[in-house]
């Protein structure tokens, strides 16, 4: 099993908040990783710090066997790491479209000569190619900002695949869609993902959707890992229960009562 | 999806062949004119690639200074003559004082951006004011340039310049307009949507707006070198802030929904000045004033989404031409 991101005793604080606090995690080619946790509880920061937007005080992560814990997140980015967001990051005054054109056309690098063409032939084949990927053709020359939450999402997430990612993270993919469509965008997703050497890590509430997915569970609480690994067994953990399900037993739930 | 055909360029080649057809007939006052309106086009067509990208320089007045500053000194130092020659060395000096401006200017956004950018033009015009070897408050004159060897006089010149001016600008508006629709051009509307996206593309912001500062400065340095050979004189005025502001009035006035929208802008904004200052000799501004508080009313896309209304089917897409 190649190690396709090493992430070794990762330490990050905001105040008296604890983000990560000795983070380890591996991940390998073709594996698919649920992350679960409270709110607050280090999910989107260990996000952040993977794609270099957050920067750790302590703990080193490595991509394909390279350091890339102090570079910014456009180099973190061109090492083979893209991410989506909770809230869509997309250019709302452009059409679905121009944002995937936009999009590849950074994604195939060199700016150089200025007045090389954005809308060649070849690459509006690929939007077209990518819009119907994600299934959001019918949406192809609205402007991004009129857009239905869930066209939202996949347009992020079709602009994070762009560069063939080796890793993908997905911030809360089925945040803010109903649950009748959660499981047709996850499946629009992961299917548009799929290939053999890419590994996907999404940040997920719905433990429907972690146990249909994921292959791997990371559970975080208060900034660690307190579980991990097989979807059934770590949904099933004491631990997982008491801090993140929030099924704790009547005793314990009494003796945290305020008096 | 298909590639449009481009009503711009297409737009763009016939105005300006137009344009030089008719110079051949229109009178000398008309040529000078339509000279300084074209040759000040250009600084609002660098603004248009700043303001796509959500920037507005009070400060464009610094490169069109050094363009026609450049001018006066090369011809002075060295007695450089040739008219190709002097505006090249404007577009060269100003892009030069850009790049290196740049690395400062795009860290900052919003009023920042604009206050910077005006500081730096006033600390030109400082310079200026106070050096008697560039003339002090009273500048210099610019001699009448060459043109390829060729010396004309008089009415001739004019026209020669004018054609120099139009060649010029027609090269600048449709390398800008390409610009635009490349890759890092399409950048700008990306950049004022949302940087985050950009920086998660993989593309430095920061870069993207040094390169837009610098074309927007080389095409400011054009537009001063060509005002000063086409008035033959040259002052600190250029560099003071009023003259950043008509520059940020007239993109305001044009839109930047194309590159033709400055020229479009430029020529309305003479003609308005012109017709205010002769209704109210001593309260034009006023009137100015008026215009633009109706144009951020009723027009905040400018005169161009006139233009743009009138052919839609040509102009809906402002993102990436």
């Amino acid at each position: 099993m190649t190690a396709l991101l090493e992430v070794i005793s990762l330490n990050k604080a905001f105040g008296s908040v604890v983000a990560a606090n000795d983070v380890t995690v591996t991940v390998a080619d073709g594996e698919r990783i649920g992350i679960i946790g409270a709110n607050g509880a280090g999910k989107t920061s260990f996000v952040n710090m993977v794609t270099g937007y957050l920067k750790p005080s302590s703990g080193t992560i490595a991509f394909l066997g390279r350091d890339i814990t102090k570079l910014p997140p456009r180099a973190v980015i061109a090492a083979g790491i893209s991410r989506s967001f909770q809230v869509p990051q997309i250019f709302t005054s452009v059409t679905v479209a121009d944002n995937l054109l936009i999009a590849l056309g950074v994604a195939e690098g060199g700016a150089f000569p200025l007045w090389r063409k954005l809308r060649r032939p070849a690459r509006l084949a690929a939007v077209a190619a990518l819009l119907e990927r994600f299934g959001i053709g019918a949406y192809r020359d609205q402007p991004a900002g009129l857009l239905p939450q869930g066209v939202r999402k996949l347009l992020d997430i079709a602009m994070a695949t762009v560069r063939a990612p080796r890793l993908l993270l997905l911030d809360e993919p089925t945040s803010g869609i109903s649950a009748e469509e959660k499981f047709a965008i996850m499946d629009v997703v992961m299917g548009a993902v799929d290939g053999a050497r890419r590994a996907v890590m999404f940040v997920e509430h719905d433990l429907d959707i972690i146990a249909r997915y994921a292959t791997r569970v990371l559970a975080f609480a208060e900034g660690t890992i307190i579980a991990q690994g097989a979807p059934e067994a770590v949904i099933g953990d004491a631990q997982v229960k008491r801090y993140i399900l929030g099924e704790s037993p009547p005793l314990s739930r009494a003796a945290a009562a305020p008096p | 999806m298909t590639v449009p055909v481009d009503g711009t360029i297409r737009a763009l080649a016939l105005g300006a062949a137009l344009l030089a057809a008719a110079s051949f007939w229109l009178p000398d006052w008309v040529i000078f004119l339509a000279t300084l309106i074209i040759a000040k086009a250009l600084v609002v067509l660098g603004l248009l690639i700043l303001w796509r990208a959500g920037l507005m320089s009070f400060g464009q007045a610094l490169f069109y200074g050094v363009g026609a500053y450049a001018v006066g000194l090369a011809q002075l130092a060295f007695g450089l003559r040739d008219a190709f020659l002097l505006v090249l060395i404007g577009i060269v000096l100003a892009a030069a004082v850009a790049f290196v401006l740049g690395f400062l200017l795009a860290r900052y956004r919003d009023i920042f951006f604009a206050m910077l950018s005006l500081a730096f033009s006033m600390i030109l015009y400082g310079t200026l004011v106070k050096s008697a070897t560039l003339g002090s408050t009273d500048g210099f004159a610019i001699l009448q340039p060459r043109f390829l060897g060729l010396a004309p006089a008089g009415p001739a010149a004019k026209h020669d310049l004018f054609l120099l001016t139009l060649c010029l600008a027609a090269a600048s508006a449709y390398l800008t307009h390409r610009y635009l629709g490349s890759p890092l051009g399409a950048l700008t509307t990306a950049i004022r949507d949302n940087e985050i996206r950009v920086e998660y593309l993989g593309y430095s912001v920061e870069r993207a707006i040094h390169v837009s500062y610098v074309i927007a400065a080389a095409l400011a340095g054009a537009g001063g070198a060509l005002v000063a050979l086409a008035v033959g004189h040259i002052d600190p005025d250029a560099t003071y802030w009023t003259s950043s502001g008509e520059f940020v009035f007239v993109t305001i006035l044009s839109g930047a929904g194309s590159v033709l929208a400055p020229f479009i802008g430029s020529a309305l904004f003479e003609l308005l000045r012109a017709y205010a200052a002769d209704y109210a000799p001593y309260s034009w501004q006023m009137i100015l004033g008026f215009c633009l508080l109706l144009l951020i009313l009723f027009l905040p896309q400018g005169v161009w989404s006139l233009v743009a209304r009138l052919a839609p089917h040509r102009s809906r897409r402002t993102a990436a031409p």
